[in-house]
């Protein structure tokens, strides 16, 4: 398949290329009516995601990330209006019927949340609230589902599983309570878990645990992972392919490999830039983009970014497709970057030198 | 008169600072200790700005509150531009404090909702006595310039109508309005997002250049803190695992704590794109209710050995500037060319690390790779 820049192969990456995937976001448009005023939460979020893959949602507070989250398990308040579509395993998900969504949640899709702490109950010992989980998904007997519950928390590498089974959430530390949540999550074999920032509020150390955790139930049980973080070193380290969202829309997709080796869009090349890195001198001069993301009220016309961004005219006051101009590599920009000369170690790719255009 | 000395009079100097708090232990037993911070000792420069990283619970944030003596530590020495802080009471330590301020984490948290901004920068002028009105309020002009915010635009406007980053910014305007020679951040951008991370760290930069301010740079983030930092310390469950030049310290890590907090870090290179997945220690941090004995990282190290856990590792200066509290401290001793030349010299290393083994060092550079010992 041999592709010239520019030229549109599909619409959208949720287009099938080969086999059925796993899930198939298209489009996918929410929006809330709040004190008035009409928030454009997500405004055409598209990707899709085989079975066993790992999916890096990135953004900055309010691209509508978590958002896009929560309307696939049917999570979002009664205001909400979610146009578009999202298919799990070929049954969309958008309109689906409360019952219908509820029998399937926690066990198609499960989703773990940034703060332990609030997610579980803090007057029940960890057992039980496993033990709750598994019966609701499998109605199997008292004892059954208490060899059950250890088996998942041993699954999880939870130390000492048989007595923290005994436990209760303050007793155990930040780390050990993620481990727990991922457990329950676990309860019901879901196909597709969702981690909304779920590393962000523990240690690096921990942090890099429960990644490693991720990644391991991945291989082990062949379930597929969605990330959602701000964190683009996290991303490029574990997922295969990463979204990147600004102001409610997909603006950058590909695998991650690609992605960051090869940035076009001007947004994901200013978050890239911004971010402190290990691998930079103390007191490098961090290149910064005046303003701030839009107000999800009003959003500018056109490109999103462009008040923001360096490369824009007179062109960007229309909105941009979201197109696959390269193989595999999804952007949404009229003026896409150039690989740096002599950059980029990956493959593929023409890096005609000379200036970012 | 301390500044006809500043050549000699370093800023700030902590000598073996305690801080410990009474609790109740596991099954509400009465008389638990958290062992916050024990014996934390180190020097700061004027123009310096000076990291602290360390995982939560680590002491932290209670050593930087023990600096500006709130609450006072429970023993030791705070010297701050000469002046033992410790000795100060009541009115001495106020008028010392001037030239201290922090900026906290939560930028919201730490401004009063229901004031305008102009009154929030001027607050601190009125605290120590500017008495002309049209004096403070040429300074709240000066400062909002500052630090990047408009002051006929942001001045009328109350905390609520502002991002997170620009309330950080008028976080920051009041603390250096009272021309401050020391500036405490804890986690003072953790809450921002990447893009208005980057600025306000810029900003703390251009500040630092045009106001000789010195930071004090506390944060979890070892990323963040070698960005912004000339020198580092590693802090660990209360105590100072390693300080050194912040270039050096991340790129040969001598503690293995600091090693094990580095390889836990996701890398991103930011030319190629190419990603390191991290390989993070074992276990769970000890408590520091009940800290271990000797060494107390000694219960995660994968290179401890019986001493480590007898004899406390003290504080010593392996090469200049760069101190380690390890009795088996890695990339040590070592070669002017080390990190250029691959080939390692063998012989040097052999008597001090013998029976350990030399972990990777960093990315980024060329890496002697792992050498292991017989």
């Amino acid at each position: 398949m041999s592709v010239k820049r520019d030229e549109v192969l599909t619409a959208d990456p949720a287009e099938p290329a080969g086999a059925a995937a796993l899930l198939e976001v298209r489009d996918l448009r929410i929006r809330f009516t709040r004190g008035g005023r009409r928030v454009h939460a997500v405004n055409g979020l598209s990707y899709r995601l085989d079975a066993g893959q790992m999916l890096a949602i990135i953004g900055e507070s309010g691209s509508g990330k978590s958002v896009s989250a929560r309307a696939l398990l049917g999570l979002l308040p009664s205001s909400a209006e979610v146009s578009g579509s999202a298919r799990f395993e070929g049954a969309e998900l958008v309109g689906m019927p409360e019952r219908e969504i509820r029998r399937r949640r926690g066990r198609d899709i499960a989703m773990v949340f940034q703060d332990p702490a609030r997610s579980l109950n803090p007057t029940m010992r960890i057992g039980a609230q496993i033990t709750e989980a598994i019966r609701a998904h499998s109605g199997i007997g008292r004892k059954e589902a208490d060899e059950r519950a250890v088996e998942l928390l041993k699954l999880v590498r939870l130390p000492a599983a048989e007595r923290r089974f005994h436990e209760y959430p303050h007793q155990l530390s930040g780390g050990m309570r993620q481990r727990v949540v991922i457990a329950i999550a676990l309860a019901g074999e879901p196909r597709l878990l969702i981690a909304d920032e779920a590393t962000t509020a523990l240690d690096v150390t921990t942090q890099a645990q429960i990644m490693q955790l991720l990644v391991e139930l991945r291989e082990r049980l062949g379930m597929a992972v969605v990330m959602i973080s701000h964190d683009l070193g996290l991303a490029a380290s574990y997922a295969q392919h990463v979204v990147v969202m600004y102001a409610g829309r997909a603006v950058e997709y590909a695998s991650a490999r690609r992605l960051f080796g090869h940035v076009r869009m001007p947004y994901t090349q200013a978050l890239l830039g911004a971010v402190p890195l290990l691998e930079r001198e103390p007191h490098a001069p961090l290149p910064v983009i005046s303003g701030q993301p839009p107000d999800p009220a009003a959003i500018p016309k056109g490109c999103a970014f462009r008040p923001r961004c360096a490369s824009a005219t007179g062109r960007c006051e229309q909105a941009p497709p979201f197109s696959e101009h390269e193989p595999g590599h999804w952007w949404a920009c009229w003026h896409p970057a150039e690989d740096p000369p002599g950059g980029s170690g990956g493959s593929g790719g023409g890096g005609e030198n000379g200036a970012t255009r | 008169m301390t500044e006809t000395r500043a050549g000699d009079t370093p800023l700030l100097e902590v000598l073996d600072i305690v801080q410990e708090f009474a609790v109740r232990g596991p099954g509400g037993v009465k008389g638990a200790v958290v062992h916050a911070v024990s014996d934390v000792s180190f020097q700061m420069g004027r123009g310096e700005t000076f990291g602290v990283v360390g995982e939560t619970g680590s002491g932290k944030s209670t050593l930087a509150r023990s600096i500006i003596q709130a609450p006072r530590p429970k023993s030791g020495e705070v010297r701050f531009l000469g002046t033992d802080l410790m000795r100060l009471r009541r009115k001495a330590l106020v008028e010392a404090r001037r030239d201290m301020q922090m900026v906290y984490q939560d930028p919201f948290g730490s401004l009063n909702p229901r004031w305008r901004i102009a009154d929030l920068v001027e607050e601190p002028l009125l605290g120590y006595g500017v008495r002309s009105a049209a004096r403070r309020r040429e300074r709240v002009r000066e400062l909002l310039d500052l630090v990047g915010l408009d002051p006929g635009v942001f001045g009328g406007r109350r905390p609520y109508e502002l991002s997170g980053g620009q309330c950080q910014r008028v976080a920051i305007a009041r603390a250096i309005a009272l021309n401050p020679a020391l500036i405490v951040c804890d986690e003072a951008v953790a809450s921002l997002d990447v893009l208005i991370q980057a600025q306000v760290l810029n900003l703390f930069e251009r500040l630092r250049s045009e106001l000789g301010l010195s930071y004090l740079f506390i944060s979890h983030d070892l990323a963040l803190v070698k960005q912004i930092s000339d020198r580092v310390a590693v802090m660990h469950l209360g105590q100072l695992a390693e300080i050194g030049p912040s270039e050096e310290l991340y790129r040969r890590p001598m503690h293995p704590y600091t090693a094990a907090l580095l390889d836990s870090i996701p890398g991103l290179d930011p030319v190629t794109g190419e990603a390191r997945r991290p390989t993070p220690p074992q276990g769970e941090p000890p408590s520091p209710i009940d800290p271990p004995s000797g060494c107390r990282f000694r219960t995660r190290c994968p290179l401890a050995q019986a001493r480590c856990a007898d004899e406390r590792p003290a504080l010593r200066e392996l090469a200049p500037g760069h101190q380690v509290a390890c009795h088996f401290p890695l990339n040590f001793p070592l070669d002017a060319d080390t990190t250029t030349d691959t080939t390692t010299d063998t012989a040097a290393t052999t008597d001090t690390t013998a029976g350990t083994a030399a972990r990777r060092t960093d990315a980024g550079l060329t890496d002697p790779g792992d050498i292991s010992f017989p």
